[in-house]
Order: structure tokens, then C-alpha cells, then sequence
């Protein structure tokens, strides 16, 4: 029986930890909706499960995504992640290898070179001694990378790296403290019984010469098995609940479980997947262009569970997803937001009923220009245009009279009211008749995709635009203009929209690539999201973005929403700024 | 010894009003102009308020008065360099290849007229009856008002405060005279239409010169101008090509809709393109509204912060046609203390 | 009482600005400071979809609430959409949505 009292430390930890996991996994899990359990029970024998095994590898181990902000950064995490995986892995082989039966206790892998003699050989005993130090190297390799980031944070790719509580900092000086005393403790035990391989041999070898090894090693073992149960007792405390958890909500996403507008169970796994990388900071607009630094998803989750005051930080969000589009734990952080809104307003089913139900003549195609979309004229003019030269008949839905699409008051949290203004707009559409509705408005787009179950087709006019000139309906002819697209926020990252304006530009205008392309986009500034600044603010931040996509020098900045186009209307500039359609129009 | 000699940018109605002033006072003046006439903004107007005058009228006394042999005019060109070697030596290249020098420099490079454009809710370039006020004077010189649809309008609105007081155009400042242009301009509408409705839609009536006020009253008591208490909100076209605007009567409380046969829209001033380029090629600071920052406001209106640079007129910021001949006389004399050696305020 | 002559006697039509509870008005200058640029254009009233179908008006709500005239705002603030048109339109770059939330906010928790 292999035993020494040095185990304790870890062996407890370990089984307080485990206990409190599936504690607490099970209590939430027991409070998901009837529904989302079915969905579970259904999904869990299923390829989801194994997609959700590959997803774990690639991201909880790996940390592939981290690698798209930047290769050391994901270095750095895959270092950590899939470093001390494998160290347990092949440990643990090892162990078995050398014990041949399956059923050892937990610490003898972890603590194998403590109780396997040096002497003793077995099958491949020298290649599983590189395999450990190996891994070993790369997780301090990656350990030297950590403490360079929180030095010169720049250097890995993030301007801003995330500030930390104290209690924070103290588990992260745990966790560091895990590797080096490890390889203390092997390199001593090597210096002074022999074993090991490159890189714990000759640094025991190395230690051996001035140190007296023999006897620093075992107290050296009781180091690291104190400092992994401290590690473990305070992990569910701190942010590395994130590493658990993270598995466990990958399980669950994959199963079918989603966020929905309220704060339920999956919000909490989703806040305590929350690893606090730092990575939405720079993504942040708010941050960049306005100073404000208190308010990005890490800082806004971390105030959520640990119960802070962050009645400002529901509000100051302009929701625009580029938080959400970075994060590599794929964290529904707008929908987060989102759930902490609370309804205000006290509107019944009354409220609203002065709104009438307009009468829409009957067409195959609707279209609907949105509150915004009536500000910018030049828009509806463009879509008038191209429908008259494809030869369209349509039905213009909001042409007099219209009503708010009802996303503002959902963004704003209020569901209620929401119902009832859809409720209006739907039966307006209904009775067009058409098969096709036709939006200039992204804002609209979503709520008609998502909230107003519509049994037609619903196009943003860059898709339908597209389809005209794809049909063969529109005979657009390229212009030698520079063009730079600037992709609304709900149209690229909301909803996905990022090959159709590129090859409608394409067939008008010279459209020329930049570094906000697709699902990079920067937000305008109008946000309808955001319910803290002010529009001095705003401004601010509408003049950096414009200013980003005019460092291209195009001959015309592109968009498709009217409230962008308004947005960035606001600063005069030479280059003029129009709408996807007009520029299609112009050249048709 | 050769009499000193003053650079002056720009000949609208400052630089003109100043260079004959500087001329008479014994200095010769190098007076610079991108057009091919002298007259600036002045060339665009066809009555002056308050008291109807012939803008020809000013424009012929003007131009008379900058053929005195002392002013060299420059017409169509425009500078491409300036130097200034110390406060009274300056050296400037134009484009046409020609190289100026003097001993002290006039600013008046006037204002710009706001791109109506940009505030697409009103529809500018895009409904076909919607226009300027600047387009509105060209109208009054051929004397006929028609619509696109060749009809004679039957109500007619005047929209103040387009791109001015505006913090959407980011125009925080007041253009001052386009109150007083829109109650001029509907007395002429109301003299070639006198059937027609006509309306102007203001957020305040700012009369701040000598008879505006007067005017304002004349206007409703003779000429049957209405008012309405309200900014527009938007525009939109009907089938007619009618302007359907959308504006609170804040007096009454409601929000209005109404049709226009024709809306005029009473565009604002904005530093000239002219000025900005002075100013940094100069280095002269700008007011907030992006117009040149004069040394003092109350002291030193003409003088900038760099020694030996003037300034007059609307490129220091909105001014109707009084206060801009005042200016530049003033602009004269300063220069002329300067240039003499005995200035009275530093 | 009533009819008697033909109309009714209701509360003094004046506003009394000593008497009325300036609180809310005080309320919305702090949480919202862009509120008092408003110069009363009615841009923000022209726009409004709930101002086009009913007597709700945006101009005329802040202004009673500034005025401490809160229960006859109190009554017409639910009508709004949120669209934040009026946003897009105010001259003075007034945040008439902000403006509106605090409104709800603070009718929310004083229960007006």
C-alpha cells in the first residue's frame, strides 16, 4: 500500500471540492425548466455529446479560440489548460503501467515519483519520464508567459489585462505556485534517489550540488500536496470555478439548453464559466473610445456573483456583440445583459390599444423601412428605386402611420409592452399577403426573425438586393468607387449577414478589405442598446469608429441601417457616407 | 520709401470693404479671390434686409470701389502657400504662380453655406421640392416661383434653423441672420404670390438688428405671413411631389402634419473651407463652431493670436451685412495702427 | 355640485410651483442632465409614432415634470415605444430616451 501522511492535504481538498461540485452542478441543474430537461434527456445519447467532447478538447483544453486574439495568449492558456490535463493523463497512465492494476488511489499518479523508486524499472519507464518532463517544461513555459503578461500585457496581444480582487490575486499565487513546486519537489527527489528525466534530473543534479536535497525533498512534497488542497478548496470561490464549469456548460449548451431573457439556471453556469481571460476588454468600445473600464462582461459577471452594486453596468451596454464574438468561452454576454434589464413600465394589453390595425394593400413582396428608415429618405428612395427597375410589386408596410418594430423596448427589457406593439405589426403583415418582407432595418430584421414567428421569408434588403442582382433582376454595373463597408452590428454579428453586402458592393464599387470586416465591425455609437451615455458621449465614440474606417481613405463609407448612417451623418466629413441600396441604386 | 503693403484673402464683402479703407489710408493691398468675380456670397443675393435694397446695388459699389489703383485683385486663384518670415513680413504662392509679399494679413475668407444634404430627414436632393434659401434669392432674380411640376406653389414653408443651433449637424452656434432672411424672403414670395400661403416654421425669432423687429411685425400685419412655433421633425414626398411635413405646433400642444408645394430651408453658415485652410496653414486657433478665433472678443475682434494676422467678416463667425462692412473698416483700422507702429491695444 | 351652472369646478388650472413636489424634476436634472437643454423645439413630438395616435407628448411631459406637475405626467408616460426616434431628431442632443427611462424609474419605485 502506497500511503504517506503528505497526501492528506490534497486528498481532502480534492474530496471537499468534488463534493461541492456536483452539489452544486446537481442543485442547478434540478432548477432548469422542465423543458430544458427534456431537451437534455433527449440530446445526451446523441452525436451532440461527442461534438460537445470535441468542443471541450478544443477550447477547455486547447483554448483555440484565444489563439484568433493572439498565438502567445493562446499558447499561454493551452499551456495551463492542455498541459495539466496531460500531466494527469500520461501521469496517470504511467502509474498504471507501473502498477498494472487499475484501482490505485488518486494521489498515487500525482505523487508517482515520491513513491516509485528511481531504481525500479518498467515497461518504457524512460519514455514516460521525458513525456512528464516535458509537459512539465510547457506548463512552466507557459507559467513564465503569465507572469510576462501581467507585466507587459501588450506584448501577448491585449491592450488591457483584467484587475483581480485580492482574494483573486491569492489563488493565482496558489496556482502558480503549483508547477515550480512540483518541479522543485521531483528535482529534489531526483537529485537525491535518482529517476526523472532532461529536465527534473539535471535540475536535481544541478540542485544536489549546493542544496541538501535528501532532506528538502519530502518536506518539498508536503509543499505541493498543501498548495494543490489549498488550490482546490478555494477554487469554487474564486474565478477558476471556471474550469469545471466551463466543461460542464459546454455539455449543456451542446445538449440544447439556451439562454433565454431572464436570469435562470444556465446564466449561472455561464456566469461561473466565466474565466475572466480579459479578452472582451480591448473588443470594448466603451472602453477604448470613452475610458470607461468598469463596465465589460468580465467586470460585469464578476460584480454579479459577488453580489456588487452593478445597477450601472446593466445600462451602459450598446450590446453591439463584439464582446460576445471574441469570447472564447462563447458566453451569451449580450442575452446576460440582457436578463439583468428589468421591466419599468407598467403596460397592460390596454396600453397600446390606441395603436390601429392599418390596412395594407395586398403584394407578394413586403417592405418595411422601420422608425429609422423614415428619417433617411435617401434609403426608401434607393428601395423604391430598385423595386421599380426589378420589376417588383410591393406593399410599403409603414409607409404612413407605422409602429415601432418593438426590439428598443426589448432591449430595454421590456418584454411586456414588446408583445403588444409585435402583436400590431404582425397582423399588419399578415395581411399584406406577401411571401417575402423586405426590411432596411437590421434593428427590425431581428425582432422579425426572432420574436414575431412569421411563416415567410424575412430579408434584410442587402440579401434581397443580392438575390435581385443573382436572378438576373438587376443589372447593376461596377463603378470604379473605393468603397469601405461598415456592417451594422445586428446584421454581421447579429444575425450573420456578411457575404451578401460584400458581393452586392462588389458587383457596384471597388470595395476595398479592412480590418473591420464581417463580424469585426465597429459599432456607430447609436446604439438603442445602451441606456447610460450621453450623446456627447455617443458622439465620441461615433467620430473614433468613423474615423477607423476613413483611415482606408474610400471614396464612400457603406452601410446598411438607417440609424448607423444617421449616427455617422453627425460628423461632417468629406467622404460621404450612404446606404447599401443607394449605392446600388446610383449605379443601376 | 515704397508704402506698406497689405495681403488680404478673400474679396467678399470684407476684404473689398477693407481693401478700399486700407487703400484710402495710403497702403497698397494684394487682394486675393477664387472666383472670377469680387462679391463673395454677396453675388448670390438678390434684396438685402431690412431695407429691400438691390444686392446689385451693394455688389456695383463694392466693385467700384476695389478698382482703385492702390488694390491689385487676384481673381481665380487661390494661395497654396503662405509664409510668414516674421509679424510683418509674409510671402504667399498662389496657384496660378504668382508670389505675393506684404507686411501684414487680412482674413476674410467668409463662411460657407450648410450642406442641406445632410439633414436627409428634410429631404434635400431627394424631394424635388425642396430648396435653399441661397437657391430661393436665384428664384426672386428670375422673378418666378414654380414647382418641379411647373405649377404655381399654393402653400409655401420656410424652415429656420437648418444646420444651424443643431447639435445633430454638430452646429451648436446661431447663423443670426437667417430669421431675418426667411421674414425678408416670404415678404418677396408674398409680392410675386399673392394668393399663396406661406408659412415659417421657427424655433425662436431672433430680430436682433436695426428695423428687424419691425420687419417681423410688418410681415404679419401686411404681408399675411403666418408662424408656427415648431421644429421639423422630417419630410416625405406624396404622390403629387407635395412636401408633407411632420412638425409639433408647440403653442397648441400637438403635433401637426402638413403639405407644402415648396419648402425652402434656411440653411445655416459654416467656416468657409477657406478659413479652415488659413487657419492651419497659419496656425490660427478655432472657436469651438469652428469659425476663427479672434483675439479678444471685445478689444481685439479684428487682431488673431498670431501677430500680424487679421481677420474680418464671417470668417470670425455669423454676421449680417452691416455688422460685416463695420468689421472690415474696423479690420482697416487696426491694420493701419499696426502697420504705423502705433497700436492702442495689446 | 357639479353642472349646476354648466361646468365643473376642478383644481386650480394654475401651477403652483411653491406648493408642487419638485422632487421628480430634481430627480431627472440629476440622473439625466442633458434634460435641461431642452428648448421646448418639439422635434422630439413631431417624430413620435405614440404621439401621432394618442395625446401623449414627449415635450410636454417633461416640461409638467419640471414644472412638479407629476401626477398629470404620470398618467401619459406609459404610452411611449421607446423607439428613441426623438433621440435622433432633438436639436439639443437631449437623451429623450435616457429621459423617459429615468421617468419609469423613478414612477416604479415611488409608485405615483
Amino acid at each position: 500500500m502506497y500511503y504517506d501522511p503528505f497526501v492528506l492535504p490534497f486528498m481532502i481538498g480534492l474530496n471537499i471540492l468534488c463534493i461541492y461540485l456536483v452539489v452544486t452542478y446537481v442543485r442547478w441543474i434540478r432548477s432548469f425548466s422542465r423543458a430544458d430537461r427534456h431537451t437534455i434527456l433527449k440530446n445526451m445519447i446523441s452525436i451532440k455529446t461527442l461534438r460537445a467532447c470535441k468542443e471541450i478538447f478544443l477550447e477547455s483544453l486547447v483554448h483555440h479560440k484565444i489563439y484568433r486574439t493572439s498565438p502567445f495568449l493562446g499558447y499561454m492558456h493551452m499551456c495551463f489548460g492542455l498541459g495539466w490535463f496531460l500531466l494527469i493523463v500520461v501521469g496517470k497512465i504511467e502509474s498504471l503501467v507501473y502498477h498494472t492494476s487499475l484501482f490505485n488511489p488518486p494521489y498515487f499518479a500525482i505523487f508517482f515519483r515520491f513513491f516509485h523508486p528511481a531504481n525500479e524499472a518498467f515497461p518504457h519507464s524512460n519514455v514516460f519520464a521525458f513525456l512528464m518532463d516535458l509537459i512539465l517544461l510547457m506548463i512552466l513555459s507557459g507559467l513564465a508567459l503569465a507572469w510576462f503578461k501581467r507585466l507587459y500585457s501588450r506584448l501577448l496581444g491585449m491592450k488591457r489585462t483584467t484587475r483581480h480582487r485580492p482574494f483573486d490575486r491569492l489563488i493565482l499565487t496558489v496556482l502558480w505556485l503549483i508547477f515550480p513546486v512540483r518541479f522543485l519537489a521531483e528535482s529534489f527527489t531526483s537529485g537525491s534517489r535518482g529517476g526523472g528525466s532532461f529536465l527534473t534530473h539535471s535540475a536535481g543534479e544541478f540542485f544536489a550540488s549546493f542544496l541538501p536535497v535528501e532532506s528538502l525533498s519530502y518536506p518539498m512534497w508536503w509543499v505541493y500536496s498543501s498548495v494543490l488542497g489549498i488550490f482546490f478548496l478555494l477554487l469554487p470561490f474564486s474565478r477558476y470555478m471556471h474550469i469545471p464549469t466551463e466543461m460542464v456548460y459546454i455539455f449543456l449548451k451542446n445538449w440544447g439548453v439556451k439562454q433565454g431573457r431572464k436570469f435562470t439556471a444556465i446564466s449561472k453556469f455561464q456566469l461561473y464559466a466565466c474565466s475572466r481571460c480579459g479578452i472582451c476588454i480591448d473588443q470594448c468600445q466603451l472602453g477604448s473610445s470613452l475610458g470607461l473600464t468598469t463596465t465589460q462582461p468580465v467586470y460585469f459577471l464578476k460584480k454579479i456573483r459577488h453580489h456588487e452594486d452593478y445597477s450601472q453596468e446593466i445600462d451602459n451596454c450598446l450590446m453591439c456583440g463584439r464582446c460576445e464574438n471574441a469570447c472564447p468561452v462563447d458566453l451569451h454576454l449580450n442575452l446576460l445583459r440582457l436578463s439583468q434589464r428589468k421591466d419599468y413600465t407598467h403596460i397592460t394589453k390596454n396600453t397600446y390599444t390606441y395603436i390601429p390595425a392599418p390596412r395594407i394593400p395586398k403584394a407578394r413582396v413586403a417592405y418595411f423601412a422601420g422608425c429609422m428608415g423614415h428619417l433617411t429618405p435617401g434609403v426608401i428612395r434607393a428601395m423604391r428605386q430598385l423595386f421599380e427597375k426589378a420589376g417588383i410589386e410591393y406593399t410599403f408596410i409603414d409607409e404612413q402611420n407605422g409602429i415601432c418594430c418593438g426590439r428598443p423596448m426589448m432591449l430595454s427589457g421590456n418584454y411586456n409592452a414588446a408583445s403588444i406593439v409585435v402583436e400590431r405589426n404582425r397582423t399588419a403583415i399578415l395581411n399584406s399577403g406577401a411571401e417575402i418582407l423586405v426590411t432596411s432595418c437590421p434593428i427590425c430584421y431581428t425582432t422579425f426573425k426572432e420574436n414575431y414567428h412569421l411563416n415567410l421569408k424575412i430579408m434584410h434588403h442587402t440579401e434581397y438586393i443580392a438575390q435581385l442582382i443573382s436572378q438576373g433582376l438587376l443589372h447593376p454595373h461596377a463603378s470604379e468607387l473605393r468603397t469601405v463597408f461598415h456592417n451594422p452590428c445586428e446584421l454581421g454579428r447579429g444575425n450573420g449577414i456578411c457575404e451578401s453586402p460584400m458581393q452586392v458592393l462588389q458587383a457596384v464599387s471597388r470595395p476595398v478589405p479592412t480590418k473591420y470586416d464581417g463580424k469585426k465591425s465597429l459599432c456607430c455609437g447609436g446604439s438603442l442598446a445602451n441606456l447610460h451615455i450621453t450623446p456627447t458621449q455617443r458622439s465620441r465614440l461615433s467620430e473614433d469608429a468613423l474615423n477607423a474606417y476613413l483611415s482606408y481613405h474610400p471614396d464612400v463609407l457603406v452601410t446598411a441601417c438607417p440609424l448607423c448612417k444617421k449616427t455617422f451623418a453627425k460628423n461632417h466629413h468629406t467622404v460621404p457616407i450612404k446606404d447599401i441600396a443607394e449605392i446600388v441604386a446610383e449605379n443601376c | 520709401m515704397n508704402p506698406m503693403n497689405v495681403i488680404i484673402i478673400g474679396a467678399g464683402t470684407a476684404g473689398c470693404e477693407a481693401a478700399y479703407r486700407l487703400a484710402k489710408a495710403g497702403f497698397t493691398v494684394e487682394l486675393v479671390e477664387k472666383e472670377c468675380t469680387p462679391g463673395g456670397n454677396l453675388n448670390n443675393w438678390f434684396q438685402l434686409f431690412p431695407d429691400r435694397k438691390q444686392a446689385s446695388a451693394l455688389r456695383q459699389l463694392l466693385q467700384q470701389q476695389v478698382e482703385h489703383p492702390s488694390i491689385r485683385l487676384h481673381t481665380d486663384t487661390v494661395p497654396v502657400k503662405i509664409e510668414r518670415q516674421d509679424a510683418r513680413h509674409y510671402a504667399m504662392e498662389l496657384d496660378n504662380g504668382a508670389r505675393l509679399e506684404g507686411n501684414a494679413l487680412l482674413v476674410t475668407t467668409g463662411f460657407r453655406t450648410f450642406d442641406a444634404s445632410r439633414k436627409e430627414e428634410y429631404g434635400y436632393g431627394i424631394y424635388e421640392n425642396v430648396i435653399t434659401s441661397v437657391e430661393l434669392e436665384n428664384y426672386f432674380a428670375n422673378r418666378q416661383i414654380l414647382t418641379s411640376t411647373g405649377k404655381r406653389p399654393e402653400r409655401i414653408g420656410l424652415i429656420q434653423c437648418v444646420g444651424s443651433r443643431d447639435e445633430k449637424m454638430c452646429n451648436f452656434h446661431c447663423s443670426k441672420v437667417c430669421c431675418i432672411t426667411a421674414v425678408k424672403q416670404a415678404m418677396e414670395l408674398r409680392e410675386l404670390l399673392p394668393d399663396a400661403e406661406i408659412l415659417c416654421f421657427y424655433m425662436d425669432m431672433r430680430m436682433f438688428g436695426p428695423g428687424y423687429e419691425e420687419m417681423y411685425r410688418e410681415a404679419q400685419e401686411k404681408y399675411n405671413i403666418k408662424f408656427v412655433r415648431g421644429r421639423l421633425s422630417e419630410a416625405s414626398e406624396n404622390q403629387a411631389k407635395q412636401v408633407v411635413v411632420k412638425c409639433e405646433d408647440t403653442l397648441v400642444g400637438k403635433p401637426m402634419r402638413m403639405t407644402l408645394d415648396l419648402m425652402v430651408l434656411m440653411v445655416g453658415m459654416e467656416a468657409s473651407d477657406g478659413s479652415r485652410w488659413v487657419a492651419k496653414e497659419l496656425q490660427l486657433p478655432l472657436a469651438p463652431n469652428g469659425f476663427i478665433q479672434p483675439g479678444d472678443p471685445h478689444y481685439a475682434t479684428n487682431r488673431t493670436a498670431v501677430e500680424g494676422v487679421f481677420v474680418a467678416g464671417c470668417a470670425t463667425s455669423p454676421m449680417n451685412l452691416t455688422d460685416t462692412l463695420t468689421d472690415a473698416r474696423s479690420a482697416a483700422l487696426a491694420i493701419g495702427e499696426f502697420l504705423n507702429g502705433n497700436e492702442h491695444y495689446n | 355640485m357639479n353642472n349646476i351652472w354648466g361646468f365643473t369646478i376642478s383644481s386650480a388650472r394654475v401651477i403652483d410651483y411653491d406648493k408642487n413636489d419638485r422632487s421628480f424634476a430634481q430627480y431627472m436634472t440629476d440622473t439625466v442632465p442633458s434634460s435641461q437643454l431642452c428648448i421646448g423645439c418639439g422635434g422630439c413630438t413631431a417624430t413620435c409614432t405614440a404621439g401621432a395616435l394618442t395625446d401623449f407628448n414627449i415635450r410636454k411631459l417633461q416640461m409638467l415634470v419640471k414644472r412638479g406637475e407629476n401626477r398629470e405626467a404620470g398618467e401619459q408616460m406609459h404610452k411611449c415605444m421607446l423607439c428613441g426616434k426623438c433621440l435622433l431628431v432633438c436639436p439639443r442632443g437631449v437623451d429623450t430616451r435616457r429621459m423617459i427611462f429615468a421617468m419609469l424609474k423613478y414612477i416604479d419605485n415611488q409608485k405615483l
